[in-house]
């Protein structure tokens, strides 16, 4: 049996609440949600917080909604909610790829956007995909907020620019017209993490690429951006010749590591093909 | 740590550790050992009960969490002595051979028929892609999840009512 060590748990349901709370039991209390991170972490002993802040009553970070030219994205959604949600998907599709094939239904249930992002794992999904779509994200702290762009909010592995006494309250995606989206991943099976992951937003004006996002996952992209190839993509043809060298470019720029899910040169080879996939599939969304 | 939670209908008060798990928590403290036990990492699914009527993966959920909280296992889905649809498709269509992922089965079910009436067999294994079955008897299961929503009869929803949180 597993078994996490000993810890203090509060139950907040309140921002204000959460920011005490941390503030009250300091860097070695964490924030706790679907848990779907963090519990097995703590039950393999690979994490050991001091205390655990539940915020899975802390409703009012529990929406989506559009304001202005922005979807606003609460940081206690869950996967399951951004699946189904029609907004979600008239703007962006991305995110409906995506979670169809973000771990299973129940885990889904449970875990939240907030909570993926902030776990930093290079293989989770969301953090390229919220890349591709240049969002950015709101931290709140007992001095008030600030926001980043969501390009530089994981620091690495495992971190992100969430300090002690934060919390991670909203995603915010800029909404912009004569686009697109799209999200792609190649796992070994149903609900596995993936060998290689792809995301792209697309603008189109008329047959030119205005504009472009590609996330990356699971390929040691920095950032989870492909930004070598987005910069070669802006201004040119929307057409198989592009979209296949922007694959071409954004393979050679990632970084990929063997492991137990596959080599290196195929996860490289991946995340090209992936690359052209999303492009491909974002344009011919874009024009429809 | 006490929390009181509701389960199946029932009101439990007991002082746990906050460290303890809803799935050791429901077999354990209260002997509903109906739920299983298995991979310890949120893949298997056969700890998967309802949590204020969605079913999560127990293993993966405090039991301190369920505080003030309705719970409903598979023993709750039984009604009068009358077996759920989900309960009587399995049984109909050899929807189990050990048994051991069948509780996390008929919870998924149920909560696919409640939100889904009528699911292709495409839909049915897409909602139950998060429950293993050792013995890969998956085309039985999908048959009896088909079988009940064929057969509705007297279908119990897993959100609980407001009746048996007061009971």
């Amino acid at each position: 049996m597993q078994v996490p060590s000993h810890f203090e748990y509060e139950r907040a349901t309140g921002v204000e609440e959460v920011l005490a709370l941390l503030a009250k039991y300091g860097p070695e209390a964490r924030v706790v949600a679907g848990g779907h991170s963090l519990l097995p972490m703590m039950k393999l002993r690979l994490a050991t917080p001091d205390a655990l802040i539940d915020i899975n009553d802390v409703s009012e970070l529990s929406y989506i909604r559009v304001e202005g030219d922005e979807l606003l994205i609460g940081a206690l959604v869950r996967h399951a909610e951004l699946l189904a949600s029609p907004v979600v998907a008239e703007h962006f599709p991305i995110f409906r790829d995506a979670e169809r094939v973000i771990a299973d239904p129940i885990v889904r249930n449970r875990g939240t956007i907030g909570g993926s992002l902030c776990q930093a794992d290079p293989s989770e999904d969301l953090s390229a995909a919220f890349a591709a779509v240049r969002a950015t994200v709101v931290i709140r702290n007992a001095d008030g907020s600030r926001t980043l762009p969501v390009r530089e909010f994981h620091t690495g592995p495992y971190e992100t620019e969430v300090g002690d006494g934060e919390l991670l309250t909203e995603v915010r995606v800029p909404i912009r017209p004569g686009g697109s989206s799209a999200y792609e991943k190649v796992d070994r099976r149903a609900g596995d993490w993936p060998l290689a992951a792809a995301g792209a937003a697309l603008w189109l004006d008329g047959g030119t690429v205005a504009d472009v996002g590609i996330g990356l996952t699971a390929v040691g992209a920095k950032h989870f951006v492909a930004a070598e190839a987005e910069e070669y993509l802006r201004g040119r043809p929307a057409d198989e010749d592009s979209f296949a060298e922007a694959g071409r470019i954004a393979a050679e720029h990632c970084d990929p590591v063997a492991d137990q899910r596959g080599p290196a040169d195929y996860k490289r080879h991946l995340a090209g093909e992936l690359t052209t996939r999303v492009l491909r599939r974002a344009a011919e969304r874009a024009r429809t | 740590m006490k929390i009181t939670v509701t389960v199946n209908g029932q009101e439990y008060d007991r002082d746990v550790e906050p460290r303890l798990l809803l799935v050791h928590f429901l077999r354990d403290e209260l002997g509903l050992t109906g739920t299983h036990w298995g991979c310890d990492t949120s893949n298997c699914g056969v700890c998967t009960v309802c949590l204020d009527g969605t079913p999560v993966k127990s293993c993966t959920v405090l039991a301190v969490m369920a505080d003030g909280k309705s719970v409903r296992t598979v023993e709750g889905l039984e009604q009068d002595g009358e077996l759920d649809p989900v309960q009587k498709g399995f049984v109909e269509c050899h929807g189990l051979q050990c048994g051991f992922c069948t509780p996390g089965m008929l919870m998924t079910s149920r909560w696919l028929l409640d939100n889904n009436p009528d699911p292709s067999d495409h839909e049915v294994r897409e909602a139950i892609s998060g429950q293993l079955c050792r013995c890969t008897g998956y085309e039985n299961i999908v048959r009896a999840v088909r079988w009940a929503a064929e057969h509705p009869g007297t279908s119990t929803s897993t959100s609980t009512s407001e009746e048996e949180v007061t009971a």
